[in-house]
């Protein structure tokens, strides 16, 4: 068995063939699905912890003070004594809330962000599906979580909860449209919309340099957008703490709440590695066309690295959004995004598409 | 339910339905509960319910002596404390006609100026905290620390001194005071810079602000809304310059007017309050004279038989102290016109037709610290 | 306008007016039934224009119930404090200004919870301080309360 970190293709080969000498195919299916299965449950929750204790310790510094410096060196712990915490508290049960769909919301917003997590590629091979219309199934599956935030407002029976699910609701279903769009961009560039094919295509030269002034547009809109899309930042109202106390998910305690902390931030990790991944490579490392020694040196470092490298940096951007502006009212949220970043998201397309045409592309 | 039978408020529509903001919640700073009537994101009306942190401070006070008194007032506006105690002192050394000290004048001035700053420090990090910029929050108090170490080397404590009394101070300033105070200032000039970045040239913080809460010149002195709330509004209103007192008349600085009239306009005036306060503290510190740090009282206070009034202005607005004296050492009756009560009063006014967002904004700019409001 | 232009200009209005004498400001003890139409002359009449009330104030003299008015005129820059007296303590009674001085609604409110002192005309006239059902009047210089007041 060959453990090539450059390259996974061979060990999934292995571990597929290995499976299959030992039990019958659909078997091995079963036991691929469920090996893969724990393996992102694992990696979800570990990214979890550690986006919780990055954000305190960003926020920490931005703010002249020192984070969690306690639990563990550095306070790294800090993150496993919260969640053991939270599981230890105890679940208030709202009296006239609806039971079903009171327990069922977290589930919702959990299970959409891990399905659109897992057709992203993480290196070369490192994929769980590898869909041919990628990008159109993650847009489509990240929607889900907007119905696990609306049932758990509604079923709360709390006047402050609805208000925030309704406001959150109507965010994320205008901002899907910006995402959408600024990422209809690069695949007027690319000319598919498979993650693997997207991102070998950039063998030569990411996206964003690649597509230069329109790519560039894209990505600012790409991240308004996104932060908008996951209730972060300057778009947060539907959490307002200074507002409404804790908006969609006051009456949630315990691990129910766990859920939506968790997913909330496993949002940010998708759409940052969504935007990692179509507009600055992916896994793929920084080359320049021409320069083979540049080429082979960057070729060194693992492509794993790469791609944690760069949804790092997004996401460093996007807690900075957070810790530096007030927030948007409702109304100037959706002023935003119907009568700003629409308009430039279709002229972007347009531009874009002109310059596929011209071959004014690198 | 029997709450909702009760309001005068307009019958309830169909689409109407009414909200508790506190008294616990995040922003209204204090025991506040304001019971708002919406329609939909949109504020119909507004009923403010008091009387959470009434403690009695005026009935309190009939049973005091004068000095006893000032640490009474102390508790009324905790942000302003210098000031409120500085206007019971001068209404007692009115009364008696006592001539105070220069030494004293200028020390007194010194301490209002530097509670204006530290006050207004403390709300410009609430009021970005409330809007969302959670980082003004820390910059601001950690600013406010150099006052407050100040003040703990002085007076003794950091918050609530009881420092004026009336003839005087109650002890002589420490020998650091002015070396620390140069020192603050000059940090805080550079660091008022950052506030202007940070929040106050922000386009959200403008579109958050401008255009919202709009209280005219007419309704803000009909309302007797006072300080940086009326001055917001245009309505030269600063009693520093109307009825100077203390050393007031012999300093040089500009009275900050505004005639937008809406929050990013009561904002400005009290970021440009803290800089006129640096200005005047600049013009007194150096020149403080020698002298003793109180005038010779007596023992035991008695103002004669009348009826006194003074006004000062605190960094909320005008302070006004009524005193009924039967010729006790004891007040016959006290009353002080509060500057947040009197501010509360606009805000039912100048929040119909706003957002809850923007409610939250407005209650932010009017600066209201709920013990004022409820002695 | 002086002290003495002032009073000439109010006796003018309300005749049965009284000066207190010795007083900081100028003093003036009117009619209860006078009250409301002196206001609005006094906001109005452009050489007295006292469009600011800085406090009102409810006061316990023992035998008689008062209310204290501090006005200002921004225009002019003067001032005049007028009073209204009331020997009935079972249910005193004044006129409103609340409508015209917007400032005056929480004051009255104010001084209805904590002298039990009625405004005729209102808008909303309730406790504020204290509860909805709270016995008594506290800051009445006959109030006993054995439970909240402890005396030395």
């Amino acid at each position: 068995m060959t453990f090539n970190i450059y390259d996974f293709t061979s060990f999934n080969r292995w571990i597929d063939e290995g499976l299959n000498s030992i039990m019958s195919p659909t078997w091995a299916l079963i036991t691929e699905m469920a090996i893969i299965g724990i393996v992102f449950l694992l990696f979800y929750a570990v990214v979890g912890l550690f986006l919780v204790y990055a954000e305190r310790k960003v926020c920490a510094f931005m703010q002249n003070r020192v984070g969690p410096n306690r639990v563990g060196p550095y306070g790294i712990f800090q993150t496993i004594a919260d969640f053991i915490k939270l599981l230890m508290k105890e679940l208030v049960y709202i009296k006239d809330s609806d039971k079903l769909l009171f327990n069922l919301a977290p589930f919702i917003v959990i299970i959409a962000s891990f399905m659109a997590l897992s057709a992203v590629p993480f290196a070369k091979g490192l994929h769980a599906i590898d869909f041919d219309i990628g990008i159109l199934y993650v847009i489509a599956v990240s929607s889900l979580g907007v119905v696990g935030i609306l049932l758990a407002g509604w079923s709360s029976n709390n006047k402050y909860s609805l208000i925030g699910a309704m406001r959150s609701g109507a965010q994320i279903v205008s901002y899907e449209l910006s995402v959408g769009l600024s990422l209809l961009t690069i695949i007027v560039l690319a000319g598919t919309m498979q993650f693997s094919e997207i991102v070998e295509m950039q063998r030569n030269g990411w996206f964003i340099f690649k597509g230069h002034i329109p790519a560039v547009i894209a990505f600012i809109v790409f991240l308004i957008a996104s932060t908008a899309e996951t209730n972060r930042g300057p778009f947060d109202l539907a959490e307002a703490e200074s507002e409404l106390t804790a908006g969609f998910h006051t009456e949630y305690s315990g691990i129910k709440f766990a859920f939506f902390f968790l997913a909330e931030y496993m949002n940010m990790f998708l759409v940052a590695s969504i935007g990692a991944t179509v507009f600055w490579g992916g896994w793929m490392p920084f080359h320049v066309s021409g320069w083979a020694g540049f080429n082979t040196i960057m070729d060194y470092i693992p492509p794993f690295v790469w791609y944690i490298g760069k949804t790092a940096f997004i996401i460093w951007l996007m807690m900075l959004f957070k810790w530096t502006f007030p927030r948007l009212r409702i109304d100037q949220l959706l002023t935003l995004e119907w009568k700003y970043l629409l308009p430039i998201n279709l002229v972007n397309i347009l531009f874009m598409a002109f310059l596929v045409l011209m071959h004014w592309h690198f | 339910m029997k709450e909702i039978v009760n309001l005068p408020v307009s019958k309830i529509e169909e689409e109407e339905y009414h909200i508790n903001m506190g008294p616990q919640h995040p922003s209204t700073h204090g025991v506040l509960r304001l019971l708002v009537s919406l329609q939909g994101e949109m504020v119909k009306s507004l009923k403010p319910h008091c009387g959470y942190i009434h403690r009695g401070i005026e009935k309190m006070c009939e049973k005091d002596t004068y000095p006893q008194v000032i640490h009474l007032t102390d508790r009324m506006d905790y942000l302003s404390a210098h000031i409120n105690n500085h206007a019971v002192c001068l209404l007692v050394e009115k009364a008696l006609e006592i001539e105070v000290p220069e030494r004293v004048k200028y020390i007194r001035t010194i301490m209002d100026e530097l509670t204006r700053i530290q006050s207004h420090q403390l709300w410009w990090s609430s009021f970005g905290m409330d809007l969302g910029g959670l980082t003004c929050f820390f910059y601001g108090l950690r600013d406010r620390e150099m006052i407050l170490d100040i003040w703990e080397e002085t007076t003794g404590s950091r918050f609530l001194q009881s420092y004026n009394c009336p003839g005087g101070v109650m002890q002589d300033i420490h020998p650091n005071f002015q070396k620390k105070v140069h020192a603050f200032i000059k940090t805080f000039k550079k660091k008022i810079k950052d506030y202007d970045r940070l929040l106050s040239g922000n386009v959200i913080f403008e579109n958050r602000s401008q255009g919202v809460g709009l209280l005219s010149k007419e309704d803000a002195i009909s309302y007797g809304v006072t300080g940086p709330s009326g001055r917001g509004s245009g309505w030269s209103c600063d009693i520093r310059k109307v009825e100077p007192y203390s050393m007031y008349s012999q300093v040089h600085f500009n009275e900050v007017l505004r005639y937008e009239c809406d929050t990013y306009a009561r904002y400005m005036v009290r970021m440009q309050e803290m800089h006129e306060s640096m200005n005047i503290i600049e013009q007194l510190i150096d020149n403080i004279p020698e002298g003793d740090h109180s005038a010779k009282m007596k023992a035991v206070i008695k103002l004669p038989a009348g009826e006194y009034f003074q006004r000062v202005e605190s960094a909320r607005g005008e302070l006004g102290v009524y005193v009924v004296s039967d010729g006790n050492k004891t007040p016959y009756r006290m009353k002080f016109r509060t500057p947040s009560f009197t501010n509360l009063g606009v805000l039912d006014h100048i929040s119909r037709g706003m957002k809850i967002a923007d409610l939250v904004a407005i209650g932010a700019s009017l600066d209201l610290v709920i013990p004022d409001i409820d002695r | 306008m002086d002290n003495e232009t002032l009073k000439a200009r109010i006796l003018e209005i309300v005749p049965e007016a009284q000066l207190e004498e010795n007083k900081q400001y100028l003093t003036l003890l009117v009619p209860a039934a006078k009250l409301h139409d002196l206001a609005i002359k006094m906001k109005d009449t452009p050489e007295l224009a006292f469009d600011y009330l800085i406090c009102l104030s409810g006061v316990d003299y023992g035998k008689q119930l008062a209310v204290v008015y501090h006005m200002n005129s921004i225009l002019h820059k003067h001032m005049v404090v007028l009073k209204v007296k009331t020997d009935d303590r079972s249910d005193p009674a004044f006129d409103t200004v609340s409508d015209i001085w917007r400032t005056a609604e929480f004051h009255e409110r104010e001084t209805y919870d904590m002298f039990g002192i009625r405004f005729n005309n209102h808008p909303d006239l309730r406790r504020i301080f204290l509860e909805e059902d709270w016995k008594g009047y506290p800051l009445r210089k006959d109030y006993v309360d054995e439970v909240n007041i402890v005396e030395f």
